[in-house]
């Protein structure tokens, strides 16, 4: 069981910046994340598209901006839990008791989620029937590539993932990618290497293709495939993998007795607060009226909600504000030699 | 102004004015037509929006763009006539313009 002053729910622009806030303040935290990295939808979705509107930076990519509030982390000590998904947060003796899908406990007086649009999943595939199937022959992610060795694989999807697999996996396997359209949204590359792949026969190439129907008993047998024309072809296939990118989904926080609109959470305006006191929500999740899903929302709504946070941690101290210019405390925090 | 018709999933149809300028998803979300999600808000980083254009509309919207296409791959069902309504924006043109909604968005 972890003791914190505060767990952050999502690491990205706003979840790290309000990191930095209850840091300066005196208080420590931890922040989880379900994607393996931090960035959140700077990463994951906009990595190398420039955002023009981050106050005193005149451009940045998502990329650029993650590390920079990286690096205005970098003098504190916050472990990060990634590749875990928050799935329940309990009341226990005035405090919250938040569990990961990993196992992991956190027992805090303050939860503040910074949670985007939700946790990132896969997006899967249409035919209801794809579902008795998944994890056993048809997958989202590879996490053990051995067990597709001298077999037949059927890839969808038209990105990296998709073009990268299908070359990795065409050494050892009989591999089918199929796509949507006849252009790759992946690197240049790697549409020319699966090209030549298909002129030597290695790799079956189906475009403006798409899964129709998978069929098999116990194991997977063979998939349909429906072209934009309706022709349909059968393929004998052992595995499936499809990669469509990543789709946000409110997930669990949908089940913490939260008053939502839509798949945001209500928060009040004074500290971000939710309907349940010592959980907040901040950025692109929460909602007020006159919201603004702008980054520099996010920074504003996690440095109230942290001095929120002080009164539920140190109950028996009282806040002071103090500037970073002018406060000896915050730069011997801040690890600043004067 | 132009008229816009959104048929949901299950057939019901939605009849709406929406000003010129905005996108046939701000037209959705603006008068809470169920359907769009539109969860990025707009900057066609997600595939939420996604809508289908009424056959004979196809060439009368404006056309899309590498990027539009790049999202579609990762929505739900796409289709020839997938488009996503972020991008479609409203003008005097798109009077009476149709689009159907796929069976969900995420």
């Amino acid at each position: 069981m972890i003791k914190t002053d505060a767990l952050i729910i999502g690491a990205g622009p706003t979840g790290l910046f309000t990191a930095h806030q209850l840091k300066l303040i005196g208080l420590n935290c931890e922040i989880v994340d379900n994607l393996d990295k931090i960035g959140g939808q700077c990463i994951e979705l906009y990595p190398d598209k420039p955002i023009y509107d981050i106050p005193a930076i005149p451009e940045c990519t998502g990329e650029e901006l993650t590390k920079n509030l990286i690096d205005q982390l970098k003098p504190f000590d916050i472990k990060f839990h990634l590749s875990e998904r928050v799935d329940e947060v309990k009341k226990s003796n005035g405090h919250w008791n938040v569990k990961t899908n990993k196992g992991t406990q956190f027992i805090t007086p303050n939860v503040i989620i910074a949670g985007g649009v939700g946790s990132f999943e896969p997006r899967k595939f249409a035919p209801k029937e794809c579902a008795v199937f998944e994890n056993k022959s048809i997958f989202y992610s590879v996490k053990d590539k051995s067990i597709f060795k001298g077999k037949a694989i059927s890839i969808f999807g038209g990105g990296d993932s998709a073009l990268d697999w299908a070359i990795e996996l065409s050494k050892d396997s009989k591999v089918n990618l199929i796509h949507r359209r006849n252009e790759f949204r992946g690197a240049q590359s790697s549409v020319n290497k699966v090209n030549e792949l298909k002129e030597s026969g290695k790799i079956n190439l189906f475009t403006k293709f798409q899964l129709k129907s998978v069929n098999g008993k116990n194991k997977l047998e063979n998939i349909e495939i429906i072209s934009d024309d309706k022709e349909i072809k059968k393929l004998n296939t052992d595995y499936v993998l499809g990669f469509f990118g990543l789709i946000m989904q409110l997930g669990p926080i949908a089940e913490w007795g939260l008053n939502l609109d839509k798949k945001t959470v209500t928060v009040d305006t004074e500290k971000f607060e939710t309907n349940q006191k010592g959980i907040y929500a901040v950025g692109d999740i929460c909602n007020y009226p006159g919201k603004l899903k702008l980054i520099l929302s996010g920074f504003h709504e996690g440095a109230l909600a942290a001095r929120a946070c002080f009164k539920l941690a140190r109950p028996d101290e009282k806040y002071r504000f103090e500037f970073t210019t002018s406060s000896k405390i915050i730069k011997n925090r801040l690890g600043v030699k004067e | 102004m132009a008229k816009i018709t959104y048929i949901e999933h299950n057939g019901k149809s939605h009849t709406i004015n929406v000003d010129n300028g905005l996108t046939v998803m701000e037209g959705a979300v603006q008068n809470d037509i169920p359907g769009i999600d539109a969860d990025c808000g707009g900057s066609m980083a997600c595939a939420t929006c996604h809508v289908y254009v009424k056959e004979d509309w196809l060439n009368r919207v404006s056309s899309k763009t590498e990027g539009e296409d790049d999202m579609l791959d990762q929505a739900y069902e796409p289709k020839s006539n997938s488009r996503l309504s972020c991008q479609l924006v409203v003008s005097d043109e798109t009077e009476g313009l149709v689009v159907n909604l796929p069976m969900k968005q995420v």
